[in-house]
């Protein structure tokens, strides 16, 4: 064992571990951040889009050198059924003004980046090597890492190593996860030139579309579709909640190809080259999934903590986990100063998150994991609704026209669904997004 | 936009395959009291697949390590799942 011990040894170089890293070493403290990628990135996989506001904090105006793909500017919202689709756009010019809201980013470039800030900051990274267990002394205080052979020593160990946090786990903060708690991700990057990106989706310049989906892409299974511009790739995939995917009998890698090729996807993609399939879990039970956030000698950041934010229509882990980074280091440094490290002390962390906008948010968004869960014609028969009224509003063949009320009425029957459905459903969404 | 196999995905993927430890591997006579056997349809590399003989079979390459077969499996004990060794695995060059 080296003598050598640590102020704090982080798992993880993603990017909870990373700004975690970046805040303890511009604080002068000893950290060591241990990667099991070759690189930090090469393991990890996103949607697309960072919220910009919580890098924003400790690294302002990140974006005039981080490796970002393009801002954000454009949003839709997409109905989608075999035969058509229904979508809200939304483009805003105040999305071109500094500070920018949102990033499109792609992970591989992206937490290489931030890990070399936190590197440069000082904090000591160490890729290649897989953390295996934690390490106690006699009373089960944790005071460090086992990797293969090597035991390592640290005063705090924060636990930033992914939904999949075996750590956390070891730590017993957390049991196994739940197969509805989580969803599985899937995407291919696809290459395209960036003149043609830009045409396609209406952008000039360094402008970004980002576009969500809902319906067929699942056919019908809880979930939905994503798509982001980057600069010269298109990234697009689905995230479907893992529990659902077992009992549909449906294989999600054949979902992700059925998707592409829809009729109204298809011209999006048409022509490109994929490059990269990847797969990934996003934690989605939001603020009924959260284990305990800390312990004596360690504390558990970003997805590890489950802090993520599946609204349906929009996905957030990434400014939590940035977050969730900073506080816990925060945490570490006033630990540092009273030189107490239990429990009691660690407790901060909760504090800080409790004051900021991770747990406002996660409490915002309480119910929507469960209404998501309960009301399944979000995925199934509103889409479908939407398509039948608008086709019928749009058509016209000579045949008798119906009036708007009597039509939509006439829709709900066919799809059986009364007034009281809709509106329960309306008010219940409202209500939990 | 053509539709591609399983195969064809996983091979513009760069992987660094441990060929000394598997780092997942799969209890074949729990499989086979199990009748849901969710892992076929979940796991997103498509690696869990059933032999002629209707019997369950597994290989840890061209693993994403996404973790869902550990999260969907329901029978405790027939998989054993860890991350690859440091350096080992998928490597994403996107994200
Ligand atoms: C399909 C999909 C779409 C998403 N879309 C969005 C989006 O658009 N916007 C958004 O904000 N969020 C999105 N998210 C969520 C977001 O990607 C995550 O919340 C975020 O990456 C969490 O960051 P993290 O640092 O906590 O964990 P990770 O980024 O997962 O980092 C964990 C790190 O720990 C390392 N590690 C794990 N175990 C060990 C070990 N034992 N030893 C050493 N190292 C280890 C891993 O290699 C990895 O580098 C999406 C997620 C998915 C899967
Ligand atoms: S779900 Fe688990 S027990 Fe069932 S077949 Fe798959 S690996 Fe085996
Ligand atoms: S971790 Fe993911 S990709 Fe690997 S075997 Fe399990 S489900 Fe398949």
């Amino acid at each position: 064992m080296s003598e050598e011990r640590f102020d704090c040894i982080i798992v993880g170089a993603g990017p909870a571990g990373s700004a975690a890293a970046l805040t303890l070493a511009r604080a002068g403290l000893e950290v060591l951040v241990i990667e099991r990628g070759l690189q930090a990135g090469s393991k990890n996989m996103t949607g697309g889009r960072l919220y910009a506001h919580a890098l924003q904090k400790i690294i302002p105006n990140f974006w005039e050198e981080a490796p970002v793909e393009r801002r954000v500017v454009k949003e839709t919202i997409t109905m989608i059924t075999p035969s058509g689709s229904v979508s809200l756009d939304y483009k805003s010019q105040r999305y071109n003004q500094e500070p920018y809201h949102s990033f499109t980013v792609l992970r591989a470039q992206f937490d290489q980046w931030l890990a070399t800030k936190a590197e440069e900051a000082g904090a000591v990274i160490a890729t290649g090597v897989r953390v295996d267990d934690l390490l106690r002394d006699d009373q089960g205080k944790i005071i460090g890492v086992i990797a293969g052979e090597d035991q390592m020593l640290a005063n705090v160990v924060i636990a930033a190593d992914g939904v999949n946090s075996l750590l956390a786990q070891k730590a017993g903060l957390r049991g196994e996860l739940k197969d509805i708690h989580v969803a599985t991700g899937v995407k291919e990057v696809i290459e395209l030139p960036r003149q043609v990106i830009e045409d396609r989706f209406q952008l000039t310049g360094e402008e970004g579309a980002a576009q969500l989906f809902v319906g067929r892409c699942t056919q019908g299974i809880q979930g939905g579709g994503f798509l982001y511009t980057n600069k010269n790739t298109i990234s697009i995939g689905l995230v479907i909640t893992s529990g659902a995917i077992g009992k549909s009998k449906i294989k999600i890698a054949d979902l992700i190809e059925e998707f592409k090729t829809h009729p109204n996807i298809a011209p999006l993609v048409t022509g490109g080259k994929v490059v990269e399939y990847s797969a990934h879990l996003v934690p989605e039970g939001g603020l009924n999934m959260l284990p305990a956030l800390y312990t004596d000698g360690l504390l558990i950041a970003g997805d590890a903590a489950g802090l993520v934010l599946n609204t349906g229509y929009m996905v957030r882990g990434m400014d939590l986990a940035i977050y969730s980074g900073i506080a816990a280091a925060q945490t570490v440094i006033k630990a540092k100063e009273k030189e107490d490290y239990s429990k009691t002390s660690l407790s901060h962390y909760q504090e800080l998150l409790k004051n900021s906008f991770v747990m406002k948010d996660l409490e915002t968004y309480k119910n929507a994991p469960a209404f998501m869960e309960q009301t399944t014609r979000i995925f199934t028969t509103y889409p479908q609704l939407a398509d039948n009224i608008l086709y019928k509003l749009f058509t016209v063949y000579g045949t008798p026209a119906q009036h708007l009320l009597p039509m939509v009425m006439g829709e709900l029957k066919k799809n059986n669904i009364s007034i009281f459905d809709l509106v329960k459903d309306g008010i219940k969404g409202v209500r939990a997004l | 936009m053509k539709k591609l196999s399983i195969e064809e995905r996983l091979g513009f993927n760069k992987f660094n395959v441990d060929d000394d430890e598997a780092h997942i591997t799969i209890n074949k006579e729990i499989c086979r009291t199990c009748t849901e056997k969710p892992c076929l349809y979940a796991c997103p590399a498509l690696l869990y697949n059933l032999n002629e003989a209707g019997e369950m079979t597994f290989d840890y390459a061209g693993c994403l390590e996404c973790g869902t077969c550990r999260v969907v499996c329901q029978k405790q004990g027939a998989i054993q799942w860890n991350y690859p060794r440091g350096t080992f695995g998928v490597q994403f060059r996107y994200g």
